[in-house]
């Protein structure tokens, strides 16, 4: 674990060396930068500023007539559709549910396995192998598992003595979104043990050390020693979980298509719906539009929690 | 007495209440994690009768039964797997090595040269940071398909419109990625200047610089930008699932629509399914510190 941990300090804190005085033509650093500036400029910045303004046209995938402006129209259908408010509840639905579950059991995940030893590495990597298995073949497995007569029912009742007979998850529509909720944490919490951890790692052992001297309890080292050392990682991992919750959309394709009766419709799985399968591209940039600002409202808060310690 | 006692290498740790309801605990979590995937490795060996026989049992876990390879032969049958794999690797295999050349030369432009504009490009990129691609897959959907095509048929200069249904759609876009130039970028600043600077003094070019002394000192940064670049590049769903139609372009992901028509058949869906997470899995298991460390090098400062 060593070597691991010394990548991740070296790559994350960078030390401070004086900068050097000397003025570089500015040609001589635009020609190191511009492949990568231009690749991002075509493929991000421009797709993004077309997204603000798509969203105010009739725009469509495929049309032999240009696109034209049609104002606010967009956004009056999308407030008045009623998929799109059911969509964004389900959207809502799953990050409220996946954000606090998800953060703290993968705390739980670094606090059983933090700490040297071959074992402790052994389960490491075990709790890792579902993130780096695709969400595509997550998916699939756990629709296997999810049927009437699979897995999962199976399981419950063995451990039930034939109490619980389950049910058909994905196709019930109270179910189908808390079947997607506990796959989707089960393939990534193990993501975010790893960052916990990383987090774990900086807090110094002398403050564990004195908080034994002067006998604190275990609950009482993890309440006043711990909790505060993650204070910067919990901020990060709330925001990236919340921002990926936002962007669901594999899970929901492989396994349910949105149904039954969009019950687990999200707000990407109705843009791509829209934008592609029925080539709206107006439509799909205004819906694209509301989930970015919905982005940018959740980094902009990270932001300000964490303002006093910048990125420089 | 005392000296057999010290000759101990480590004291032995109290066996205490929490620490066994703790191992249990991690122990549960092993099954909770590992079983899902061993269920597809062994399925992928049964005939669907047998997957299905075994659901009600620990048998679905075990390797057990009658055992064979058919489904392997029932997913090529049915699949162009081949084709899928080898276009989902040499696709990513493109993604990673042109993103690690040009995402690292911008970084060094932004980490070593001091110039005008340096602090604008470096904020331009640090605020794409935290943009979703699903923000804006539809408008740049809708772009490449306005892209101009430059190709050259008998001498003559030929031009069309659209990128849809190409290997280029699924690779260009994702090649410069502001998160690996950041990577690199924290990575460089911890090299000490003096060493540039020396080189500098002996006449290096810039050029020199970064291929001389600062790449050969980054393995640990080329490590981790090659891995957080290839897991999405072979995850790739979204966007071929939209850009691509014909069916020899198609990379991994996609072929699982293949399975899901009137009957599924899960037998050769459990072999699919194995046969594209397998390369990953193997090089995640021989490269396992490196992976999580790369992991953990995304989240500290973020």
């Amino acid at each position: 674990m060593s070597s691991t941990i010394t990548t991740a300090e070296v790559a994350t804190t960078p030390q401070k060396h004086p900068k050097s005085k000397v003025k570089t033509k500015s040609w001589k650093g635009l020609a190191f930068t511009s492949p990568a500036i231009l690749l991002l400029t075509i493929f991000f910045f421009v797709p993004v500023i077309l997204c603000f303004v798509l969203a105010f046209t009739n725009a469509r995938l495929i049309s032999p007539e240009p696109a034209r402006f049609t104002g606010l129209d967009n956004f009056q259908r999308l407030f008045t559709d009623p998929l799109f408010w059911k969509s964004l509840r389900n959207t809502l639905y799953f990050t409220v549910v996946v954000v606090p579950a998800q953060s703290a059991l993968a705390l739980l995940l670094a606090l059983l396995v933090n700490g040297q030893g071959r074992g402790k590495n052994f389960f490491r990597t075990v709790y890792f192998v579902p993130v780096v298995t695709s969400i595509v073949v997550v998916s699939i497995l756990w629709r296997f598992m999810y049927a009437p007569d699979g897995l999962v029912n199976n399981l419950l009742q063995a451990v039930s003595f034939n109490v619980i007979q389950g049910t058909d998850w994905l196709s019930n529509p109270s179910t189908a979104m808390p079947a997607i909720i506990f796959m989707s944490i089960w393939q990534a919490v193990g993501f975010h043990m790893v960052i916990w951890l990383s987090g774990l790692q900086t807090i110094p052992g002398e403050q564990y050390e004195a908080a034994a001297i002067d006998g604190a309890t275990a609950w009482q080292k993890f309440r006043y020693v711990t909790w505060p050392g993650l204070k910067d990682t919990r901020t990060f991992i709330l925001v990236t979980i919340t921002i990926a919750a936002f962007s669901l959309f594999a899970q929901i394709s492989v396994m349910t298509n949105g149904g039954p009766l969009d019950a687990t419709s999200t707000v990407v799985f109705q843009a791509v719906r829209t934008g592609y399968s029925q080539q709206q591209t107006g439509y799909a940039s205004a819906i694209s539009l509301f989930l970015f600002v919905l982005v940018l409202t959740v980094s902009l808060v990270q932001r300000y929690l964490s303002r006093d310690k910048d990125l420089r | 007495m005392t000296a057999s006692h010290s000759a101990a290498p480590r004291p032995r740790r109290k066996v205490t209440a929490g620490g066994i309801g703790a191992h249990a605990g991690r122990i549960v979590l092993v099954l909770f994690f590992a079983f899902p995937i061993v269920f597809m490795f062994v399925s992928s060996l049964k005939p669907d009768e047998q997957i299905f026989a075994d659901l009600g049992s620990l048998r679905a876990f075990l390797p057990v039964g009658h055992l064979s390879l058919d489904n392997y032969q029932a997913t090529f049958d049915k699949v162009p797997a081949g084709r899928f794999l080898l276009n989902s690797i040499v696709m990513s295999g493109v993604i990673v090595v042109l993103g690690l050349f040009i995402n690292s030369l911008a970084a060094f432009g932004l980490s070593r040269m001091q110039w005008r504009g340096r602090g604008f490009v470096l904020s331009m990129v640090l605020a794409t940071l935290v943009v979703p691609f699903e923000t804006f897959a539809l408008p740049l959907l809708w772009w490449v398909n306005k892209l101009p095509n430059v190709g050259f048929s008998d001498g003559i200069l030929i031009l069309s419109q659209g990128w849809l249904d190409s290997y280029k759609v699924q690779v260009i876009p994702f090649i410069a990625n502001a998160f690996s130039i950041y990577l690199f970028y924290s990575y460089f600043q911890s090299i000490p200047r003096d060493l540039d600077e020396a080189a500098k003094v002996d006449g290096a070019s810039w050029f020199r610089i970064y291929r001389s002394i600062i790449m050969p000192l980054s393995g640990p940064a080329i490590a981790t930008v090659s891995i957080l670049t290839f897991l999405p590049a072979w995850n790739q769903y979204l966007w071929p699932l939209m850009v691509v139609q014909s069916e020899e372009l198609r990379p991994v992901m996609v072929g699982v629509s293949y399975f899901f028509q009137l009957n599924v058949e899960w037998g050769p869906m459990m072999a699919y399914s194995t046969l594209i997470t397998l390369p990953v899995l193997a090089l995640f298991l021989a490269f396992q510190r490196s992976f999580i460390g790369s992991i953990a090098s995304t989240g500290v400062k973020g």
